[in-house]
C-alpha cells in the first residue's frame, strides 16, 4: 500500500509519474477520515488546500521537475506559522488566530513541493509531555488508544505511526520531538540548535526551540532535513554552517565508531529497558562499531535546570499574548488590568499558567541570582562535561524515555512526575546538540525509543548510524495494528 | 509548602494571570512542589561558573544591516485583533 512506502519509494513513483501528487494526497486524506476521529492528530485538516498544492505538484513534475519531496503530502506541526490557516499552537488563546505569513520551514517545505494534509494537534504551547494540555483534547497513541502518544508534538508522532502522513514536523525544546517518536514506534531527530530556522515558530524557550522531523525511518528524516536545515536571515540564532549531503553519509559504515554510554543514564534504569539498550548495542558492535564507558557528572541537574531556564523563558515570552493585539480577549473587561488578566488567565490552560507563573517567580527580585543564574551556570557546566565527553566519542546513546507510553490521565495531576519523562531528553536541548530517537524493542506491546546524542552539527553522523541500525533490524517497520 | 497563598496571588498578578478562588489552592501546591523541586540547584555545589550566553562555542547575536525590509501589510495583521477602529488597536479606557 502507498502508505507503507518510503519517501524515497514514493518520490520514485512519483517522478515516474506512476502515481500522481493529487492521487498520493486524496490516498492519506481518506486515511485521515478513517482514523482521525479516534486518534484526534489534527487539529485543522487542509484537505481542499492539499488538493490544490497536489495539483500545483502534478503541473510541476509533468513540466519535467523532480525533487526527493516534490509531490509528498506532510503534517505540520501546529507551532509552525501557516500563512491563511489556523496556527492554534494549541491553545484557547490562539483558537481564531490565522497566521498572516509562513513560517520558513514551512515556506522550505512548500518550495520542495510538500502537500500540507494539515496542523498537527500538540500539547498547548508546547508544554506537556502526553499531549494532554491541549485545547483540542488529547491525542491517543495508535499502538493502544488508552496510552498518550507523549508530547509535546504527540498529534505529529501518533499521525506518522499511524501512517496518516509519509513524515511530520516537530519541535524539541526538551524532548518534545524525541520522546513522542520514542512512545509511538517512529524516528525522530532534533538538530543542533541553530540549524534549522526558528522565524515563524510560535515561541516557547527561545534559547531551547528547534525544529526537527519525525518519519518511519532515518533515511526518510534525512531527506526531510535536507529540505529544512540551513542559514535563515530571519532567525538571529540560525547558524551560517552549510548543510553536508544528510542522505550520502547514510551509507557510510560504521566500522570504528565510538559509541559513548552514559553511566547516568543507565543508573537505576528499568531492566526491561536496559535490556533493550544492550540489544541495540550489540547490534552497532556488530556493525563496527566499540562502546566507551563515560560520565557527565552535573547532568543529573538537568531536570531542575529545565525547569527555571525554559519556564523563564516562556514567562517572557508569553507575555506578548495581551488581548489586544491578537489572540483571545475576554468579554467587556472593566479596564485595562482586567483585559490583560482574564484574557491570559481564561486563554491559557493550567500548565501553560503554571509555567507562566514558575517562569515569573524564578526571574522576579530577590530569586533571580538563587535560580536563573545557577541554572545557567549549571547549563554552561553540564554543556562543557558533553564536550569534553565528545573528545573521547563520536556519539552517546542511552534510552531516550524511563518507560514506555503510560496511559491517558495518569500523570496530569502531579506535575514533577510528567517533567521527569524527559529526564533522557532534555540535556541535549541545554547543550544545543543534535539528538535523534528510533525503535528499539517493545516493553509489554508498547514501542520504545534509544536515542542518539552527537556533537554540534553532527547529524549526518547521527543519521547515518540511526540508518545503519535500522539496516540491520525491523523494529522501525513494526507498524500498530488496523492501522495496515 | 514553600510558597504562601500570598505570594502566589502576587507571583499571579505580576504574570497579569487572573486565577480563581478555586484554582489558587491548586497552583499553591503544585508551583511550591516545581518551586521544591528546582531548589536542588540552589543547593549544588557549581562554584565559579561563567553562566550560559550561548550553547554553541563562539557564537555571537548577528546584527542585521538597518534597512527596511517589511512591507505595510497592517490591515493583514490587524485582522486577527479582536478590537480595531481606524487603524488603530481599541482597549477600555486608560485615561479619563
Amino acid at each position: 500500500m502507498l502508505h507503507d512506502l518510503s519517501i524515497g519509494a514514493l518520490a520514485d513513483l512519483l517522478n515516474e509519474r506512476k502515481i500522481s501528487s493529487v492521487e498520493l494526497t486524496r490516498h492519506f486524506l481518506a486515511r485521515i477520515e478513517r482514523y482521525d476521529p479516534v486518534l484526534n492528530t489534527l487539529i485543522t485538516a487542509t484537505g481542499d488546500r492539499a488538493l490544490l498544492e497536489a495539483a500545483d505538484a502534478d503541473r510541476r513534475l509533468r513540466r519535467g521537475e523532480s525533487g526527493p519531496l516534490l509531490g509528498i503530502p506532510l503534517i505540520h506541526k501546529d507551532i509552525f506559522c501557516t500563512d491563511g490557516v489556523r496556527t492554534s499552537c494549541g491553545s484557547r488563546m490562539l483558537d481564531n488566530f490565522v497566521a498572516p505569513y509562513d513560517a520558513t520551514v514551512v515556506a522550505r517545505l512548500r518550495a520542495a513541493g510538500g502537500v500540507m494534509l494539515g496542523k498537527a494537534n500538540m500539547d498547548e504551547f508546547a508544554m506537556g509531555s502526553s499531549n494532554e494540555t491541549s485545547y483540542y483534547g488529547p491525542v491517543k497513541n495508535p499502538w493502544d488508544t488508552s496510552k498518550v502518544p507523549g508530547g509535546s508534538s504527540g498529534g505529529s508522532a501518533a499521525a506518522t505511526a499511524a501512517r496518516l502522513a509519509p513524515y511530520a514536523t516537530g519541535t524539541d525544546t526538551g524532548g518534545s520531538i524525541r520522546q513522542p517518536a520514542a512512545l509511538t514506534g517512529v524516528t525522530g531527530i532534533k538538530p543542533t540548535y541553530g540549524r534549522v530556522s526558528r522565524y515563524g515558530i510560535v515561541a516557547f524557550a527561545s534559547s531551547l526551540d528547534q525544529a526537527g522531523v519525525f518519519a518511519r525511518s532515518a533515511a526518510d528524516a534525512a531527506t526531510v532535513l535536507q529540505a529544512m536545515a540551513g542559514f535563515d536571515e530571519r532567525d538571529s540564532t540560525s547558524v551560517d554552517v552549510s548543510v553536508p549531503d544528510y542522505r550520502a553519509a547514510l551509507e557510510q559504515p560504521l566500522a570504528g565508531l565510538k559509541i559513548g554510554l552514559l553511566a547516568e543514564f543507565f543508573e537505576g534504569l528499568e531492566a526491561r529497558n536496559g535490556a533493550l539498550i544492550e540489544a541495540a548495542l550489540a547490534v552497532f558492535r556488530s556493525l563496527g562499531a566499540k562502546t566507551v564507558d563515560v560520565s557527565l557528572p552535573h547532568l543529573p541537574l538537568s531536570v531542575p535546570t529545565y525547569y527555571v531556564v525554559a519556564p523563564a523563558e516562556c514567562s517572557s515570552n508569553l507575555s506578548r499574548f495581551d488581548g489586544v493585539r491578537f489572540g483571545y480577549r475576554c468579554a467587556e473587561p472593566k479596564d485595562l488590568m482586567d483585559l490583560y488578566k482574564r484574557s491570559r488567565g481564561e486563554g491559557f490552560g493550567a500548565e501553560v499558567k503554571r509555567r507562566i507563573m514558575t517562569g515569573t517567580y524564578v526571574l522576579s527580585a530577590g530569586y533571580f541570582d538563587a535560580y536563573y543564574l545557577q541554572a545557567q551556570k549549571a547549563r554552561q557546566l553540564i554543556t562543557d562535561e558533553f564536550r569534553a565527553a565528545f573528545t573521547g566519542v563520536d556519539l552517546l546513546l542511552g534510552p531516550t524515555t524511563p518507560t514506555p507510553a503510560f496511559a491517558l490521565g495518569a500523570k496530569v495531576d502531579d506535575p514533577i512526575t510528567m517533567y521527569l519523562n524527559d529526564i533522557y531528553t532534555i540535556g541535549a536541548n541545554l547543550a544545543g546538540l543534535p539528538g535523534l530517537s528510533m525503535p528499539c524493542g517493545f516493553i509489554d506491546g508498547l514501542p520504545m525509543g534509544l536515542q542518539l546524542i552527537g556533537p554540534h552539527f553532527s547529524e549526518a553522523r547521527v543519521l547515518n548510524a540511526a540508518h545503519q541500525f535500522q539496516q540491520a533490524t525491523d523494529w522501525h517497520m513494526q507498524t500498530p495494528q488496523g492501522y495496515a | 509548602m514553600s510558597l504562601t497563598r500570598q505570594e502566589v496571588e502576587k507571583i499571579a498578578h505580576l504574570a497579569r494571570l487572573s486565577i480563581s478562588d478555586e484554582e489558587m489552592p491548586v497552583y499553591v501546591t503544585s508551583l511550591s512542589s516545581i518551586v521544591d523541586f528546582v531548589a536542588e540547584l540552589a543547593r549544588a555545589n557549581i562554584g565559579a561558573v561563567t553562566p550560559m550566553a550561548h550553547p554553541l562555542v563562539g557564537l555571537r547575536q548577528r546584527l542585521r544591516s538597518d534597512a527596511v525590509t517589511e512591507t505595510d501589510q497592517h490591515e493583514r495583521y490587524q485582522a486577527n485583533a479582536p478590537s480595531v477602529q481606524a487603524g488603530l488597536y481599541v482597549v477600555p479606557r486608560v485615561i479619563e
